[in-house]
C-alpha cells in the first residue's frame, strides 16, 4: 500500500489505492481502528466509505448490490444510503460514514475519522 | 418487476427477445427505467434474461449478481462462506476425500457437513481464504459444485445396477452424464435433479425439478416437483428408451425453462403458469422444437460451462478477495 500521509488538524488523508481497484458498482473492505469499513464505487465513479456492518443483523454491506447511491445488504435486503448511512424506510437505523476523496484516480480516506468503535 | 419500472418480468422477457436488447442499458431504456442503474431486484433478473437470451452478445455482469453468485460461494449469517466441490452424481474417491480433508485442515474450516444433495460442504471459510482453498481443490481435480447458483445444483443418484439387486439401469452413470452435460448452466432459479435406479426411488427423484426413474424398459422422465416451501410430486414428461433420449428431453426442458420462466420461479411454479401440455408440446411432441432447444442449450454451455474456481485461483483474485488496506497499524492519533 502506498501511504502519502498529509497530516492536518483532525485529518489524516491516507492513499488507499487506485479507483480501478474497486469494481464499478462494487466495494472493497479496509481494516481500520473503527472496525471494517466498506469502500464503495458507484456507477458514476463516486467513492463512499461506510461501516461494513448492517445495523440489522451485522451483514457485510460490502457484499451487497450497489444501485444509485445505495447498497442493499446481502443478508436481508435492507437498503442503506451510501451518502448519509441512513437505512431506507420501512426499516430503521443508521450506519457510520467517513469522508473520502478521489484525486488523480487515487482514493484517499480520512483515517483520523476512523478511530475507536462507532 | 420493481419500483424502477412499470413493466412486469414477462413484459421485459418479451422486449428483450423482440427488440433484441443485448445490454442492461438497452433494457433500462426500452423499459423506461426511472433509476440510473436499477436496483437489487431488477438487476439480477435482467442480467439472467440477457445472458439466457443472448449468450453470444451479452457479457455477464458480476455486480448485478447476488453475493453468492458474485463470489462463487454461499454467504453465511456471520459473513463467512461455504465451499462445496462438485461430486459428479454423488460419486467421490479416496483422493478427493483426502484433498477435501487437507483443505479443511489447512484453512481451519470449523464445520464439515454432508449436504442433502450428496456433496460435502465446508462451512465457515473466510472470504480472503476462498481463492486459496479453491486452488487446492482445483489442483486435486475438483470443480465448483455451484451450491450457490441459480443454476444446475446436484444430480442425486442411487447406486443402480452397479451394486443394487433391484436396480434396472445404471442410474449413477446417467446422473454423472447429466451433470457433466449440464453443470455451469444458469437458470431462473436453482435446479435440482435425481436419478433412481428403480421405482423404489432411493434418490428421491419424484420431488425434484427434474427426476428420472429407471425401469426395465427405459427411463421415466418427470419434472416440476418441489420439496421446499411447497412439497409437490413431479409430473410425467415423457418416457425415454435410451440414455441419449432422456438427456435430450432434460436439456430441452431446462432450456425452455431458461428461455421463458420468470426469474426466481422454480420449474414447478413456471410449469403451473404455462401448463404441462404447453411444455410437452415443445419438448416431447415436436421433435424439431426439441432438437432446437437442445442445440441452444448446448450452444450456451459452450460459452458458460466454465469452472469459476479455476478462473479465480490466481493472484489477482486473491488480492481482490482480500482487504484493500489495513489501517489498524497506521498511526492515526
Amino acid at each position: 500500500m502506498n501511504v502519502h500521509a498529509k497530516i492536518m488538524p483532525a485529518e489524516l488523508w491516507v492513499d488507499i489505492g487506485a479507483l480501478e481497484d474497486i469494481p464499478v458498482r462494487g466495494a472493497r473492505v479496509i481494516r481500520s481502528k473503527a472496525g471494517c469499513v466498506a469502500l464503495f464505487r458507484t456507477g458514476e465513479d463516486s467513492v463512499f466509505a461506510i461501516d461494513d456492518t448492517c445495523p440489522h443483523k451485522k451483514g457485510p454491506l460490502s457484499e451487497g448490490i450497489v444501485h444509485g447511491k445505495s447498497v442493499t445488504c446481502p443478508l436481508h435486503n435492507w437498503v442503506i444510503s451510501l451518502e448519509t448511512g441512513q437505512v431506507a424506510a420501512p426499516d430503521e437505523g443508521k450506519v457510520r460514514t467517513y469522508p473520502t476523496r478521489v484525486q488523480d484516480g487515487r482514493i484517499l480516506v480520512n483515517a483520523a475519522a476512523m478511530t475507536g468503535p462507532a | 418487476m420493481c419500483k424502477c419500472t412499470d413493466l412486469t418480468h414477462e413484459d421485459m422477457r418479451r422486449l428483450i427477445k423482440s427488440q433484441e436488447l443485448t445490454s442492461m442499458q438497452a433494457a433500462f431504456q426500452a423499459g423506461n427505467w426511472n433509476t440510473s442503474c436499477g436496483c437489487h431486484v431488477c438487476r439480477p433478473a435482467l442480467n439472467f434474461y440477457l445472458l439466457a437470451d443472448w449468450p453470444d452478445q451479452y457479457k455477464d455482469d458480476p455486480q448485478s449478481r447476488f453475493v453468492n453468485e458474485r463470489n462463487h460461494a454461499n454467504i453465511q449469517k456471520d459473513g463467512t462462506f461455504s465451499v462445496v466441490p462438485r461430486m459428479w452424481g454423488g460419486i467421490t474417491t479416496p483422493d478427493e476425500l483426502r484433498a477435501i480433508a487437507d483443505a479443511a485442515d489447512k484453512y481451519s474450516v470449523p464445520t464439515v457437513k454432508v449436504t442433502g444433495g450428496q456433496r460435502i460442504d465446508l462451512l465457515g471459510v473466510k472470504k480472503q481464504d476462498l481463492p486459496g482453498i479453491w486452488a487446492d481443490l482445483t489442483a486435486a481435480g475438483m470443480v465448483s459444485g455451484h451450491a450457490y447458483a441459480k443454476g444446475l445444483r446436484t444430480v442425486k443418484t442411487c447406486v443402480g445396477t452397479d451394486h443394487c439387486r433391484f436396480g434396472t439401469q445404471d442410474s449413477t452413470g446417467l446422473g454423472i452424464k447429466i451433470e457433466k452435460r449440464m453443470w455451469g448452466s444458469w437458470t431462473p432459479h436453482k435446479v435440482k435433479m435425481a436419478v433412481s435406479g428403480c421405482p423404489r426411488n432411493c434418490a428421491e427423484a419424484t420431488c425434484k425439478d427434474v427426476g428420472i426413474i429407471c425401469v426395465d424398459s427405459g427411463y421415466e422422465v418427470s419434472v416440476a416437483g418441489a420439496a421446499g416451501m411447497d412439497v409437490k410430486e413431479t409430473e410425467a414428461l415423457a418416457k425415454a428408451e435410451t440414455e441419449e433420449e432422456a438427456l435430450d428431453l432434460i436439456c430441452a426442458f431446462v432450456q425452455l425453462y431458461r428461455e421463458n420462466a420468470k426469474y426466481l420461479d422454480r420449474p414447478y411454479k413456471w410449469v403451473a403458469k404455462v401448463g404441462m401440455d404447453w411444455v410437452k408440446e415443445r419438448v416431447v411432441a415436436d421433435l424439431e422444437s426439441r432438437a432446437a432447444l437442445v442445440a441452444r442449450f448446448d450452444h450456451s454451455q459452450s460459452i458458460y460451462q466454465t469452472d469459476p474456481w479455476l478462473e479465480r485461483s490466481d493472484d489477482r483474485t486473491q488480492r481482490a478477495y482480500a482487504p484493500m488496506a489495513d489501517l489498524t497499524l497506521e498511526a492515526a492519533e
